[in-house]
């Protein structure tokens, strides 16, 4: 295993932030790690990148310990997320070339990865203007390669796209893709369960501090059993009619978006043969609708099922979404995912 | 597990126990230790070479200020050194610009905290020891610069050395390590306190006290009995009396109220003093930021 995390914990005075998490990561495999905000990912991060030291448990990086090895363990890594290191009034190319120094690569090389990189990430246009001019994509790609600039065997990425429009987000998806099939071992976490569900061939999901899930997408999607019909009333006065001539379907009461005029039923298995129904009870109401259609659950319906609370839901903060409905900005992302 | 050969090719593997055993010869590490400092230093210096506020803040401040107390203030200060109050001023106005250039250096630091700059060159190989050292040379080499500007200011409004040559580098040379001393005490606080905005507010009033209840603006004697205890014995008037009879020579010896040996003495030893106590401060508070 290339991370290898056993029981680790880490509390600040009264607060636990890890209460025992164990997770793994084989080589050249990209292991997802989700949560709400506040869930613990960050410290995980934090632990396993040698800024900060576990209260409990054990942590290995390509075999090194994050505590008694943190300096073996910092010469096989690489840490990048929300941009935060990019020092703004310096150019593209001076932030890439001081990591490169500080990666101890020598001047020459680290001017070499410099161009290399700059013109993978598609910056070299942009490699001599300040990084405060940079927009939120270029920033984040110009961060990923700095992060990038020593090789490192282990990548960390933090919460590589939260903030990102969505050009933003496909254009680092695309990176991070290109990136694993070159071999390197990543870690990202993400609050986005499209993200995990797209990147990561494993999952762990954390809450409180504790892994609550793992498991590849498919198995998580799994655990909630069947797929999902999904549409959206045209006539919203109709939305009544049509979620109680949907009900009978579905294992359980039907979500509801009331604002958007969207209902998820979850259905027991035979998808097909449901969605057949639900177009014979909606018709048979008279409830015109757009969108029908039947997919598999998404991450969000598994989060939903194993917290009991939506994924993005910062907590406290949406209280509103009692009846399990994320926000609508996320579903209209996933729309062009 | 084999050790990083697709990183840097050279990375031993760890022995158990110990950072240093994971690592490479004390001579290697020593080496990186200066170059990593260096790029510091040189990220630090182009980043205030390239913003005019930067600049303005360090230099044009203290610029303005000499003009102030020069043509405002000076002419209804009476003091007792050749050359007239301009003479007395200039060093004052130096050890003053030391203790505010330590600003930069704790802003910066809770700046670079914040962003999260410092948390990406802790998870890389470079040496522990780069970030501070690095900041610090930075801000010596900004002091430097704002010295010499402000030494050619006080020539444009009056200011004359008339010791010797040696005096006037002695000045120098001390007044940049008052800046040390005094950059230390802000790198602990900025990393300390973390948050930007009290730094600003509160992290560096301390200094205040220390430039204006000296004897950098006015003598000693013209202040009420009851701050002149602090006022003679701050290490802030211990080093400006120094810097003055550098600057001035021996003859204002008198004026000053200290001998240049007893000036010097107590100068050296409470910079030493700050300098013991706020090194390890500032590298624990770095090490837990």
């Amino acid at each position: 295993m290339i991370i290898d995390v056993q029981g680790l914990r880490k509390s600040y005075g009264t607060v636990e932030a890890l209460r025992g998490v164990d997770f793994s990561v084989p080589e050249g495999k990209v292991l997802g790690v989700l949560g709400p905000n506040g869930a613990g990912k960050t410290t995980a991060v934090r632990i396993l990148t040698t800024l900060l030291e576990p209260s409990g448990g054990r942590a290995t990086v390509c075999g090194f310990d994050v505590v008694r090895q943190a300096a073996a363990v910092r010469r096989v890594i690489g840490l990048a997320g929300q941009a935060t290191a990019i020092t703004p009034d310096l150019t593209g190319f001076e932030n890439l070339e001081m990591a490169g120094r500080l990666y101890h690569l020598g001047k020459k090389t680290s001017r070499v990865r410099t161009t290399q990189l700059l013109e993978r990430f598609d910056l070299t246009d942009a490699a001599k203007r300040p990084a405060k001019t940079y927009s939120g994509g270029m920033l984040r790609r110009l961060d990923l390669a700095a992060s990038l600039i020593g090789r490192p065997r282990v990548l960390f990425l933090d919460e590589p796209t939260t903030g990102l429009d969505p050009v933003g987000r496909l254009g680092m998806w695309a990176i991070i893709r290109e990136l694993v099939t070159q071999g390197t071992t990543l870690l990202l976490t993400t609050q986005y369960l499209d993200e995990a569900d797209e990147l990561a061939d494993e999952i762990v999901v954390i809450d409180h501090g504790l892994v609550i899930a793992s498991g590849t997408s498919e198995e998580l999607k799994d655990r909630i059993g069947g797929d999902v019909i999904e549409f959206a009333v045209t006539d919203r006065s109709t939305l009544k009619a049509a979620i109680e001539a949907v009900a009978a379907l579905g294992e359980a009461e039907p979500t509801v978006d009331s604002q958007a005029g969207r209902v998820q039923v979850h259905a027991g298995g035979e998808g097909s043969e449901l969605l057949v129904e639900a177009v014979r009870c909606l018709d048979a109401a008279g409830v015109a609708t757009t969108g029908l259609g039947l997919r598999r659950p998404s991450l969000d319906d598994v989060f939903l099922s194993l917290t009991g609370h939506a994924a993005e839901q910062e907590e406290g903060t949406y209280g509103a979404s009692a009846d399990g409905q994320t926000r609508p900005g996320r579903r209209a992302r996933r729309g062009r995912s | 597990m084999t050790a990083a050969g697709a990183v840097l090719g050279d990375a031993p593997s760890g022995g158990p126990g110990s950072i240093a055993g994971a690592s490479p010869s004390l001579w290697q590490q020593a080496r990186w230790a200066v170059e990593d400092s260096l790029v510091i230093t040189k990220r630090s210096l182009i980043v205030w070479f390239r913003v005019p506020s930067y600049i303005f803040f360090t230099v044009v401040q203290p610029v303005m200020f000499t003009l102030l107390f020069r043509y405002v203030f000076g002419g209804a200060i009476e003091v007792p050194v050749p050359g007239g109050y301009v003479n007395w001023l200039i060093p004052g106005i130096i050890a003053q610009t030391a203790g505010f250039a330590s600003f930069s250096t704790a802003i910066g630091m809770s700046r670079e905290l914040q962003r999260g700059g410092i948390d990406r060159i802790k998870s890389m190989p470079t040496a522990r020891s780069a970030f501070l050292t690095g900041r610090l040379t930075a801000d010596v080499l900004r002091l430097l610069i704002t010295t010499l500007v402000m030494i050619g200011v006080g020539y444009l409004v009056g200011f004359r050395f008339t010791g010797t040559v040696a005096g006037a580098i002695g000045m120098v040379v001390l007044a940049e390590l008052l800046g040390v001393a005094v950059c230390c005490v802000s790198a602990h606080i900025g990393l300390a306190v973390k948050d930007e905005e009290s730094v600003q507010a509160f992290g560096l009033i301390w200094v205040f006290p220390l430039t204006f209840v000296s004897s950098a603006f006015v003598p000693i004697s013209t202040m009420p009995s009851w701050l002149q205890g602090f006022a003679k014995h701050q290490p802030f008037t211990v080093v400006i009396n120094a810097l003055r009879i550098l600057a001035l020579g021996r003859s204002v010896e008198q004026a000053v109220g200290q001998t240049l040996g007893s000036a010097l003495w107590q100068s050296l030893a409470w910079i030493a003093a700050t300098l013991i106590v706020f090194i390890p401060l500032a590298t624990r508070a770095y090490k837990r930021a």
